[in-house]
């Protein structure tokens, strides 16, 4: 597989996948605000997914559109971070991987702004401007909750504890980051690394919690290996296609 | 036609969510070009997700299309970003009085919102933030403390 099309095939992947986790709030939120701020930052994702995967589609030079990429592929051919495709959980949870991938993106899609792939360099232009959102709000929970009540503080704990093995995989940069980086596509992941964590382990703090040892960390979803929920996700969001090929609105 | 009489043309082509502000005035509308029978009008999106979007596109061939032109090719250009700063006087005015509080003149999105917003039904500075989320991506929900209506902020962007 080419390295490019790789590259921005799972950026795209993550975005997708956040972006229908984050849906599932929809119409179910603690309460009124939330729902639309939630359903608002998912539509982000969704549509950032939609011009990275055009654009994964331009490189690979196969015809394939947004919607064969985002439809008819299936589980081991998806490359997001296993993070992205964790089942919502309560909401602290949910949050705290709103957090955790936010700053993640933050700094992804600053350096992407510089990208030598102009098309990725336009979409990070766009795309930063929201994430710097999505920090901004997910964050303000961190703390509100984190430094809250002994009941919220403990839901957030308990998801940072719960999230913490799965983050390693947002900077274990392999054949195709190394190609990126190497031909300023993308950033270097070993610097995001420490961008990421010099903001996190900073806003964890303000927020009263304690950041957990590391005691185990996974991966796989960037090989095409999921988690058990993965194939639920997939049957719900690619139901339509499936079974009623070529359907449009 | 001219390229001006195309984009005059384009005046009644409006923004789905806000349907009192046209393409124009948001600064959605890049701009037009036109040989023979084709035109080509180059667009750039407000938010990635902003579901307007096709919408506008299909509203954009509709009024074209019926005034003549029979190809109409809509492009969506990304760079440079679309930002606040491209909305119109008019079109910020159309805003407050719709009830939705113009973005501050701001250049960026930054990490907090320290800026001076007005209450656009009494034009009080002491409002506060209820959500970072309005009824659209591009809106942020206040309360004006004043006259305590609650109203949309249009967020700097």
């Amino acid at each position: 597989m080419d390295k490019h099309f790789q590259y921005v095939l799972r950026m795209g992947d993550n975005a997708l996948i956040l972006g229908q986790r984050m849906s599932e709030w929809c119409g179910h939120s603690p309460f009124l605000e939330e729902d639309i701020a939630m359903a608002n930052c998912a539509l982000d994702h969704v549509g950032r997914a939609r011009m990275l995967l055009t654009h994964a589609g331009t490189l690979e030079e196969k015809g394939r559109t947004e919607d064969d990429l985002a439809f008819l592929r299936d589980e081991r051919e998806i490359f997001n971070f296993l993070i992205c495709e964790l089942p919502i959980g309560d909401y602290a949870f949910t949050l705290m991987r709103q957090y955790l991938v936010d700053v993640y993106h933050f700094h992804l899609y600053s350096g992407l702004e510089k990208s030598s792939d102009s098309m990725l360099a336009s979409i990070a232009a766009k795309a930063i401007k929201e994430t710097t959102y999505h920090v901004r709000r997910s964050g303000d929970w961190i703390i509100k909750l984190g430094d809250g009540s002994d009941e919220s503080r403990q839901r957030m704990q308990d998801a940072l504890d719960e999230l913490w093995g799965y983050t390693g995989e947002l900077f274990a940069a392999d054949e195709v980051d190394d190609y990126a980086s190497c031909k300023g596509i993308g950033p270097d992941p070993h610097a995001l690394r420490s961008d990421w964590e010099r903001d996190v382990f900073d806003k964890l703090r303000t927020a009263t919690l304690s950041i957990p040892e590391e005691v185990w960390q996974i991966s796989g979803g960037r090989e095409g290996v999921h988690t058990e929920t993965m194939g639920a996700l997939l049957a719900e969001m690619q139901f339509l296609q499936r079974s009623y090929p070529g359907l449009n609105w | 036609m001219s390229d001006r009489e195309i984009l005059q043309l384009l005046e009644s082509v409006h923004d789905p969510e806000i349907p009192s502000l046209s393409i124009e005035d948001l600064g959605v509308l890049r701009s037009a070009r036109a040989s023979d029978d084709t035109v080509e009008v180059v667009i750039t999106p407000t938010y990635s997700g902003c579901p307007a979007m096709d919408v506008i596109e299909a509203d954009i061939k509709k009024c074209l299309t019926s005034n003549g032109f029979r190809n109409v090719l809509v492009i969506t250009q990304l760079a440079p970003a679309w930002t606040t700063e491209w909305l119109t006087e008019k079109g910020r005015e159309i805003l407050k009085k719709s009830g939705i509080a113009p973005p501050s003149r701001c250049g960026s999105v930054s990490f907090s919102e320290n800026r001076i917003i007005e209450c656009p039904m009494c034009d009080s500075k002491s409002v506060e933030l209820l959500s970072q989320f309005g009824t659209t991506a591009c809106k942020a929900l206040y309360r004006c403390q004043t006259c305590l209506e609650p109203f949309d902020y249009f967020k700097c962007h």
